[in-house]
């Protein structure tokens, strides 16, 4: 068989699930979680790395999908917004952005979460000052950041109650 | 932005590999991270036929205490280097430096070798596709004009990296390795003045690690930059210091890097007046100003370049201010 050209197998697994593909290998990480598995939770801003409303966990660090080439996440694990939620009940995080109105137009709010989701796995109670810094790279236009940084205190707060960890 | 190119992505397990098909292939670019060579190519800038992706060498992947001074592979991410304990004791402002690069989740893939060879950036080069045709491209890229300098024939895109000016303060040294073999140099020798190929590096070659002396560990230093965003930007202009103090306060020895002044990390000369002295108002001022005069930023971001004289002089000054406190 002739080889595949600019075409690279992808094998690795998001959300907890494998997944088997092959892709271009030109693709990004963002076209193909929204437009190959149908996973259009994590948004496309600014295509550029400056807005971070395309942020997901990859090995659970926080990543640009939009700046992430698809083919070089061969054996990573990736978590998308669409992993949070188990059995319909959201997340810590997600709860917190609900309950303090954290999101307005929502655009930003998947990256924002993913964001505040690597932060919260690393640095499990962070003061406001953390939050601000691990929420840096990820722009909100509606609710100028006081009621993101609440909803992840608010989670914060929430897990290290109930004992669980991220 | 633009669609995705087409292109080959080739990603070797050693630098031998990585070389050779660097040196077999017409059109080829290194990537590391990305976080500044995919948005080029993805807006016409860079227009590779294969991309070889250097993120899976695992030897230059560590950093390792080697008789007192440090070795860093090219491919250690921002926030190792920010987070590592021996850095921010020994080295305190390259930690700061790869801190403040871009924002926190770019630092989490951004590589050292990356941000050492990142790119000149311009205004008029930094633009989607169809912003540069409008205006005519420019000399760095397809064109015949600088429109910063128009009536130049050079180049004035600004080198904008933030570990380069920090790590030329404590003088270190690169590898480079190529076709022909491995070289060690000075990572000033790594630049030139030439906004066009800032780089010296030949057809083929890569950075492979960065060493740090063992004899200026320690010393106490402070890198700053301004930007128009503080959570995530490139810098205006930044400053690196190491300032040495010895016996009754006086200085022992002081070194000063500049970025984004200038289109090359720039090393501030003609410090040795301020050796054996104490840093009072006068020499405090003698250093803005020396600052000032050395750095030659350019219309190559939407902040004046009398602004960023003025801004790099002052955040030298208070720098060495508080090193010397």
């Amino acid at each position: 068989m002739a080889e595949v050209k600019n075409k690279t197998n992808l094998s690795c697994t998001v959300n907890g699930r494998v997944s088997d593909n092959i892709v271009s290998d030109s693709l990004l990480l963002a076209d193909f979680l929204r437009e190959t598995l149908g996973l259009t939770g994590t948004k496309i801003g600014c295509d550029g790395g400056e807005c971070g409303c395309c942020t997901v966990l990859i090995d659970n660090a926080p990543q640009h999908a939009c700046l992430t080439l698809a083919a070089k996440c061969n054996g990573k694990a990736i978590e998308t917004i669409e992993s949070l939620s188990e059995e319909s009940r959201l997340s810590a995080i997600q709860r917190g952005f609900n309950e303090k109105l954290g999101a307005q137009c929502g655009f930003c709010t998947p990256g924002m979460v993913m964001a505040a989701e690597g932060l919260l796995r690393t640095n499990p109670d962070p003061n406001e000052q953390e939050i601000r810094a691990g929420l840096a790279a990820n722009i909100c236009r509606c609710t100028g950041y006081v009621k993101i940084i609440e909803a992840v205190q608010s989670a914060a707060d929430e897990l290290k109650m109930s004992g669980q960890a991220l | 932005m633009e669609f995705m190119p087409n292109f080959k992505l080739y990603r070797p397990d050693n630098v031998d590999d990585a070389i050779k098909i660097k040196t077999e292939h017409a059109e080829v670019r290194f990537v590391a991270g990305g976080t500044d060579m995919i948005v080029n190519v993805r807006r016409g800038i860079e227009q590779p036929q294969c991309l070889v992706d250097l993120t899976s060498i695992s030897n230059m992947n560590d950093i390792t205490e080697v008789d007192g001074g440090l070795e860093i592979g090219a491919n250690v991410t921002l926030r190792n280097v920010q987070e590592n304990k021996f850095i921010r004791q020994n080295y305190p402002c390259i930690a700061e430096a790869a801190g403040s690069v871009a924002g926190p989740t770019h630092q989490q893939y951004g590589t050292v070798g990356g941000n050492l060879c990142l790119d000149t950036r311009c205004l008029f080069y930094n633009q989607s596709e169809w912003w540069r045709q409008s205006n005519d491209y420019c000399l760095k890229e397809r064109g015949d004009t600088c429109h910063v300098a128009p009536s130049g024939k050079r180049c004035f895109a600004a080198f904008s990296g933030d570990l380069a000016p920090s790590m030329l303060v404590y003088e270190a040294e690169i590898n480079v390795v190529g076709p022909s073999g491995s070289r060690r140099i000075p990572l000033l020798e790594l630049y030139r003045d030439d906004g066009m190929a800032h780089l010296t590096l030949e057809p083929g070659e890569l950075v492979e690690r960065v060493h740090l002396p063992a004899t200026l560990a320690g010393d106490p230093s402070r890198y700053e930059k301004a930007r128009i965003r503080g959570s995530i930007d490139f810098p205006l202009a930044g400053v690196a210091i190491r300032l040495r103090k010895g016996k009754s306060n006086a200085v022992e020895d002081i070194a000063i890097a500049l970025t984004a002044v200038n289109p090359y990390p720039k090393v501030i000369s003609d410090l040795q007046n301020l050796i054996d002295g104490k840093l009072s108002e006068d020499e405090l001022d003698f250093i803005r100003d020396t600052v000032r005069k050395q750095s030659k930023p350019m219309r190559t971001t939407t902040v004046a370049p009398w602004y960023r004289r003025r801004v790099v002089g002052a955040i030298a000054r208070r720098l060495a201010a508080e090193l010397s406190a």
